[in-house]
């Protein structure tokens, strides 16, 4: 499989009143061509800061880049200018937020906001754009895409919007498409509405997408491998098997406790992660987890886990991990009603 | 009418804390533009349940909510509490039935005024009705921050500063300090990390059982919805389409807009068969116009000539499953 995407020892940080807030901590990972891969994790931990940093979007100042490398297709992408940045990117890279309202320009009819960037990436003439942006209606759903061309983003509904958001995106035909928390916002039928076409425009066109959310359906449902990441670092990552059956670290484990069970007959409790996030002015010197961690030991506190390799793409930034640690199992609570500690010190 | 008189919990009365019959509220929003956000409701809620409400935004939950627990007044219905009717009280005793039901908003942000210390936020309702001063006071804050996980010194300090689960604790708090029976929860979870939702859901479930509350509980997260409750009703612009204890409903949903929200609800199981999902088409019609006869009909996939012309009856097609629509 083809790279696509290489992200290398990010770090973001902001220049605040409190501080400079540590968003992004040493964050690593690829996409390859055509996969879905889902970040997933808790509010604040850097989720979004890190796609807009590829995108070229984190305001500077406050946002200071302290190191790190972005490759696309093999080219350094990160701290170049805006125009060079264009022409690597190119039309390679589309984004859809979660907000559209705040990406969608209020004051251009939507078509037209289509047509422009066809134009921008395709050199085609403006009629011709013009059509292709009404095929882009139509793909994405909307039904009477010739009137539709000419309204305006508050004349459509939040799921049309959203939809209209997705064919912008999609207009210059993206190699990668990055979409923060696309459907969170939207109602139930709405969002399965949107994921469908999502996962349709994938299968069609091959473009790869970095999903962020914090739906653990939506991940199992759509993505191929899983970033999960808290406290500014990425915690795990795997095949979206190999992090819902065979989880390698407590928060992950904490993640997948959370939610119900919508098949079950029965009602288990849920087993919540106690405490809140960590605070990011000031992060502790070890595992970020630590503090809301059952399993926690000296060496957490005092030292960063590394990243342990658990199989084949699958690593877990967890000391339970070493081979010295004691033996810990997660226990599903779907079978069990907590994690437990299986022995003690090897 | 006879048969929406005749709603599930009406059986067996004595069991019902809540009863709501016929009820309305519209909003005028312009000169002739009206908008019927609940539209003619009949259902009741059963001492010491927690009964769940779902539908698309917009279809009038909150509202519903609101009206029951008397920030709103009904445009027209009744609303039953403890066999009495509230509407018809005096000023003091509607005071006392007020004072028993309680709301806990969505936004934990936007609910807590920002200028107080938490312990007068959650002293308000105390301070409202004058229940204890002084030491007592500052007594029953310390209580009531335990009872929700929070600490004394906690009292102190002012919203910014706690995190999103503790914010909406604080909400908790403040709804349990008058000693409320019936809470009604508009979507409490919504705004929290999944790892905070698990912390807010079980100390809901913990103080329902140690101060014998019942809970009206909005959400539109359908998992956490049927994890919590025993009843479900399903509402769409303004309508009750189904109403069913929660395992039937999720077993067996009849109304076609419940089978298409249940089949939406994404698994979290990568190996899960992925069953043909019902994906509907179009939005919901606007509130202010909506459809003759079945308000689903624009959407639903089983429309048929007669759901154009005629509102479809609220009727018990199996025991105490409720459900407005022609096919049955
Ligand atoms: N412009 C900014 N100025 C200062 N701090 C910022 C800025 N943008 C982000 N941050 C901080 O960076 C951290 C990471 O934020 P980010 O938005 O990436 O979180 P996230 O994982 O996307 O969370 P959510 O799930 O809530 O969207 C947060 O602590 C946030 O407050
Ligand atoms: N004070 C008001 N004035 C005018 N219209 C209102 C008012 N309150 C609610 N509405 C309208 O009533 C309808 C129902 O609103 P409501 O807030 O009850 O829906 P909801 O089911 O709670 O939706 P959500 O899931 O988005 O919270 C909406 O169309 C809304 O715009
Ligand atoms: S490194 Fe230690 S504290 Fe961090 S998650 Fe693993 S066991 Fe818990
Ligand atoms: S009454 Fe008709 S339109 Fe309404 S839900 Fe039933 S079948 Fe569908
Ligand atoms: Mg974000
Ligand atoms: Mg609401």
């Amino acid at each position: 499989m083809s790279r696509l995407l290489d992200v290398n020892n990010l770090k973001v940080n902001f220049k605040t009143y409190g501080g400079e807030v540590k968003a992004v901590r040493d964050v690593s990972f690829h996409v390859d061509k055509g996969e879905v891969v889902a970040i997933v994790g808790e509010s604040g931990s850097g989720k979004s800061v890190t796609v807009q940093t590829i995108m070229g979007l984190i305001p500077m100042p406050p946002g200071i880049i302290k190191g790190g490398s972005i490759k696309f297709q093999g080219k350094e992408i990160l701290g170049a200018s805006k125009r060079e940045l264009r022409k690597v990117k190119g039309s390679k890279i589309g984004m859809i937020f979660q907000d559209p309202m705040t990406s969608l320009n209020p004051t251009m009819i939507v078509g037209k906001q289509i047509a422009e960037g066809v134009i921008a990436h395709q050199k085609l003439s403006k009629k011709e754009a013009k059509i292709k942006a009404i095929e882009m209606l139509k793909l994405v759903g909307i039904p009477n895409a010739e009137e539709r061309y000419n309204q305006y983003p508050h004349e459509f509904s939040g799921g049309m919007r959203q939809r209209a958001m997705i064919a912008i995106a999609l207009a210059c035909n993206p190699e990668l498409l990055i979409a923060d928390e696309p459907t969170t916002a939207l109602d139930v039928t709405i969002q399965a509405q949107v994921l469908e076409l999502m996962k349709d425009i994938q299968k069609k066109t091959d473009t790869a997408i970095i999903l962020i959310t914090h739906d653990l359906g939506v991940v199992a449902e759509t993505a191929q491998r899983v970033i999960v990441m808290y406290g500014g670092m990425m915690v795990e990552s795997g095949t979206v098997y190999e992090l819902f059956e065979n989880p390698r670290h407590p928060y992950t484990w904490g993640l997948l406790n959370s939610i119900p069970d919508v098949e079950g007959p029965e009602k288990k409790k849920l087993i919540p992660i106690e405490g809140s996030p960590p605070d990011l002015f000031s992060p502790p010197k070890g595992c970020p987890f630590a503090p809301r961690c059952k399993f926690a030991m000296d060496i957490c506190v005092e030292e960063m886990p590394g990243n342990f390799e658990i199989g084949e793409g699958h690593l877990a930034k967890c000391w339970l991990n070493d081979s010295r640690a004691p033996q810990v199992e997660h226990v599903f609570a779907r079978e069990e009603e907590k994690a437990i500690a299986v022995g003690s010190e090897k | 009418m006879v048969e929406k008189i005749e709603e599930a919990g009406k059986k067996n009365t004595a069991e019902n804390l809540v009863e709501i019959h016929s009820l309305k509220k519209y909003f005028n929003i312009k000169k002739d533009v009206t908008v019927k956000s609940v539209d003619d409701i009949t259902i009741s809620i059963r001492k010491g349940e927690t009964f769940g409400l779902v539908g698309e935004s917009g279809s009038g939950k909150s509202t519903l909510g609101k009206t029951v627990v008397g920030l709103q007044s009904p445009t027209s219905g009744d609303i039953i509490y403890n066999g009495q009717n509230v509407l018809q009280l005096d000023k003091e005793a509607q005071r006392n039935v007020n004072k028993e039901m309680q709301i806990i908003f969505q936004d934990p942000h936007a609910s807590l005024n920002p200028r107080m210390r938490v312990g007068d936020i959650i002293a308000e309702g105390i301070d409202a009705y004058k229940l204890f001063k002084g030491k007592d006071r500052t007594n029953r804050i310390y209580e009531l921050l335990a009872q929700v996980g929070l600490r004394p010194e906690h009292a102190k300090r002012f919203p910014h500063e706690f995190s999103g689960g503790q914010r909406q604790r604080i909400g908790i708090a403040r709804a349990l300090a008058v000693e409320p029976k019936f809470i009604v929860a508009d979507e409490p979870i919504s705004a929290l990390d999944v790892s905070i939702q698990a912390q807010v859901i079980n100390l809901m479930e913990e103080l329902k059982e140690s101060e014998g509350l019942t809970y009206l509980f909005i959400a539109h997260d359908l998992g956490m919805v049927k994890h919590i409750s025993d009843r479900i009703g399903v509402m769409y612009l303004g309508k009750m389409m189904e109403l069913s204890n929660s395992d039937d409903m999720f077993r067996n949903p009849l109304h076609p807009y419940t089978q298409a929200l249940l089949s939406a609800i994404p698994k979290a199981n990568p190996r899960a068969v992925k069953k043909e999902r019902i994906v509907l088409q179009g939005d919901p019609p606007s509130p202010t116009a909506p459809p003759s006869g079945c308000r689903f009909r624009t959407r639903c996939p089983h429309a048929m000539e007669i759901c154009a012309l005629q509102e479809p009856q609220w009727k018990e097609v199996e025991d105490e499953h409720w459900v407005a629509c022609h096919l049955y």
